[in-house]
């Protein structure tokens, strides 16, 4: 295995941490499958992505050194989330352009990972050894396909999952319309987005709508839980965490 | 660049009720950008092309004034006149002037987008002076006295009924024509426009500094005639459109024509470099470029945004962006719309569209995937979010975002307020808030989990 880090830690996230503690779970589990025991660093909250996208750099800012401190201890760090990794590794060095946090935040950004990016690109793992007998269909988020250009660690992933029938989207890469801000200054243009996106994994017949991020999740579940959907959403790491 | 009535949320949450509009659209985009992806694998060296051509107008944007003043040069050594215009009124006035001077009556114009912006059209008619289009596309919208809503295919939002529609009003087509009788017939139109114009009028592509040549890419066939038949050529052109050598089009006309209509090459490309020289057969007697700063120079010192003046108006940030294709291009309320537009109205403008339109994106990112510049049209937008963060409109939600970046700097005491937010959960959730009301229409809110993860965690 290449590169096997030794101290890793999770980034619970925000928004997992409130929303979704089985994320936090299911990464953990995966990680231990694997044989990695990642540490939970305390003094975590959030990154900043959602000030810095809400037009509030300065306490984005103020929310990013506190991360740097919190994680720069360790070899790597992990979260279940494409667009919290995106944020650090393409929003921080902006946010700290020509300051001594720079060198630092880049340091640290170098080695945070997207939970399916670091199993299959750090670690080379594409087999957990979990199981799952669903109809599934993979939602990469915007994030994890193009700022992190990780989309296709997810599908690796799953298609080694027991028992996991995989159906393809018509068009994974197409935005599910969240976008936090966006979605609540414009909500019916999100709405349009999203009633493409399930409409989408309906046709497909998948009975669970997987995804990496959990502002896409929530958006996707409350959109289908809206319309009496019996289809289930859940984050990567519960499928590869569960047994 | 006149403001519409109303801004981007309001016109988006109408047009996304058009479901005919979104077809439209859709039609369009998705044919121009399934043959992009197709004309852009079969180059290998289309990546290569990209970053040349990124080097390029790095290079001369940071070297602008330099390759400004030899490109006037190259075009006086020519015959040519070169006009400065610092705005949009400037510019219109001295377009104008040219007219007057050359005697004119009629126009004829090809495609142009920077005529659009500095309203070109109003000022001509203003002083008497009649504006024909003759791109089939700005011809309708002419006619229908509408605004183009695409970068390269104005009438986008129109369906062909519509269009069919117009021609019988004005060309006396019959309602049921179809394309070929519609385009027949605005050709016989449109000839006579070329022949009783005494000036042409066109924008540019490309200028190229060192030759003092106008690059004009088209597909129709008018914007050379716009150029050879009246007496007076004008083409009018931002001053982001200069490149340093004739050799340079070798890198830009393939990614901008692969990356606008998915063609290897378009229909018409003309190089005009001056008037017609003693022993030419065709070509204008007289030559005037007129140069249009109107807000790019203030782009230009501004670090954070000067990136988007690279742009080459392809449209393919366009063709492949979510929210332009619901909300269409008339909602961003300027000449320029879709993830580009967003981006070039308020920086070009100095603020106007700033409190919407750096937010009508999901940061989704497929613009900057396929701009052949891969300009990072989602770092401008948070830039420019910001700048609307520090507005007076922005002032509540600034102050939300100060409460919550000072608890989440506190874990301690995040972890106390998760607690009372669950306690609160069950009122919170009852209560319709304004802007969640629109929210939650079509989406159920989430739940927080019972028990935040912080709390299993052993410390
Ligand atoms: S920003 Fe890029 S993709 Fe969009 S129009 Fe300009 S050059 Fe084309």
């Amino acid at each position: 295995m290449p590169n096997r880090p030794h101290r890793v830690a999770l980034f619970v996230t925000c928004l997992v941490d409130q929303f979704a503690a089985g994320v936090a779970r299911g990464t953990l589990q995966v990680l231990e499958r694997v044989g990695l025991r990642a540490e939970v660093p305390g003094g975590q909250t959030c990154c900043g992505q959602p000030f810095l996208n809400d037009g509030f750099p300065d306490q984005a800012t103020r929310l990013a050194r506190r991360w740097v401190e919190a994680f720069e201890p360790f070899d790597a760090v992990v979260a279940p989330s494409g667009s919290c990794v995106a944020t650090v590794r393409e929003f921080y060095p902006q946010l700290f352009a020509g300051s001594p946090w720079e060198e630092r935040a880049r340091a640290v950004a170098g080695r945070t990972y997207e939970l399916s990016e670091f199993l299959v690109r750090v670690l080379g793992v594409e087999d957990v050894g979990a199981r799952f007998p669903h109809r599934v269909a993979f939602h990469p988020s915007c994030h994890l396909l193009r700022s992190l250009g990780a989309g296709d660690c997810g599908r690796t992933l799953l298609l080694r999952v027991r028992g996991l029938e995989l159906v393809d989207l018509a068009h994974p890469e197409a935005c599910c319309g969240f976008g936090g801000v966006f979605s609540v200054k414009f909500p019916e243009v999100s709405e349009a987005m999203l009633r493409d996106k399930l409409q989408d994994v309906g046709a497909t017949g998948a009975e669970v709508l997987v995804s990496t991020d959990l502002g896409c999740l929530l958006h996707l579940a409350g959109g289908l839980s809206r319309h009496g959907s019996p289809l289930r959403c859940l984050h990567l790491a519960e499928v590869l965490g569960g047994s | 660049m006149s403001p519409h009535a109303v801004g981007f949320r309001e016109a988006s949450a109408r047009a996304v009720l058009d479901p005919a509009l979104r077809e439209a659209i859709r039609r369009v985009t998705d044919n121009l950008a399934v043959r992009r992806v197709q004309v852009t694998a079969e180059l290998p060296h289309f990546d290569v092309l990209r970053d040349r051509a990124k080097r390029i107008k790095e290079h001369t944007l940071a070297n602008l004034d330099r390759y400004l003043e030899q490109l006037e040069a190259a075009v006086q050594a020519r015959g040519g006149h070169v006009h400065w215009a610092r705005d949009a009124e400037e510019a219109a006035a001295c377009v104008v002037r040219i007219c007057r001077e050359a005697g004119a009556r009629r126009v004829a114009k090809s495609k142009s987008m920077v005529t659009e912006e500095v309203e070109l059209n109003r000022a001509l008619r203003e002083a008497g002076i009649e504006p024909v289009e003759t791109d089939l596309g700005e011809f309708v919208v002419q006619i229908s006295g509408d605004r183009p809503s695409h970068l390269i295919a104005p009438i986008i939002h129109k369906r062909r009924e519509d269009v069919a529609e117009l021609f019988r009003r004005h060309l006396g087509t019959p309602a049921d024509a179809p394309v070929p009788v519609l385009t027949a017939a605005a050709r016989a139109h449109l000839r006579q426009a070329f022949l009783q114009a005494e000036v042409g009028i066109t924008g540019a592509n490309f200028l190229v500094a060192e030759t003092g040549t106008v690059v004009v890419v088209e597909n129709e066939g008018n914007a050379r005639m716009v150029t050879s038949l009246p007496r007076v050529h004008v083409a009018v052109a931002g001053i982001e459109k200069v490149v340093p050598r004739l050799a340079d089009l070798a890198v830009f006309l393939p990614l901008l024509v692969r990356s606008a209509t998915g063609q290897r090459l378009s229909a018409y490309v003309s190089l005009l470099t001056g008037p017609r020289r003693p022993g030419e057969r065709d070509g204008p007697d007289g030559f005037h470029l007129v140069l249009v700063d109107n807000g790019r120079s203030r782009m230009l010192a501004d670090p954070e945004l000067r990136e988007a003046l690279q742009c080459i108006r392809c449209s393919a940030c366009l063709n492949v962006c979510p929210v332009y294709e619901r909300a269409g291009g008339h909602a961003y309320g300027s000449v320029y719309s879709g993830p580009i537009g967003a981006v070039l109205t308020p920086a070009l403008t100095g603020g106007r569209g700033l409190v919407d339109l750096p937010f009508a994106s999901s940061l989704c990112g497929a613009c900057r995937d396929v701009c052949p510049l891969r300009i990072d049209i989602p770092r401008m937008l948070v830039v420019l979010r910001a700048r609307a963060g520090r507005t007076a409109a922005a002032r509540w939600e600034r102050r939300v975002a100060r409460v919550a970046a000072w608890l989440l700097c506190r874990p301690r005491l995040y972890r106390w307020a998760s607690l009372a937010a669950r306690a609160l959960e069950p009122v919170v959730r009852n209560v319709p808030v304004g802007p969640l009301r629109r929210w939650t229409r079509a989406r159920e809110l989430p739940r927080l989990s019972p028990t935040p993860f912080h709390r299993t965690v052993p410390r």
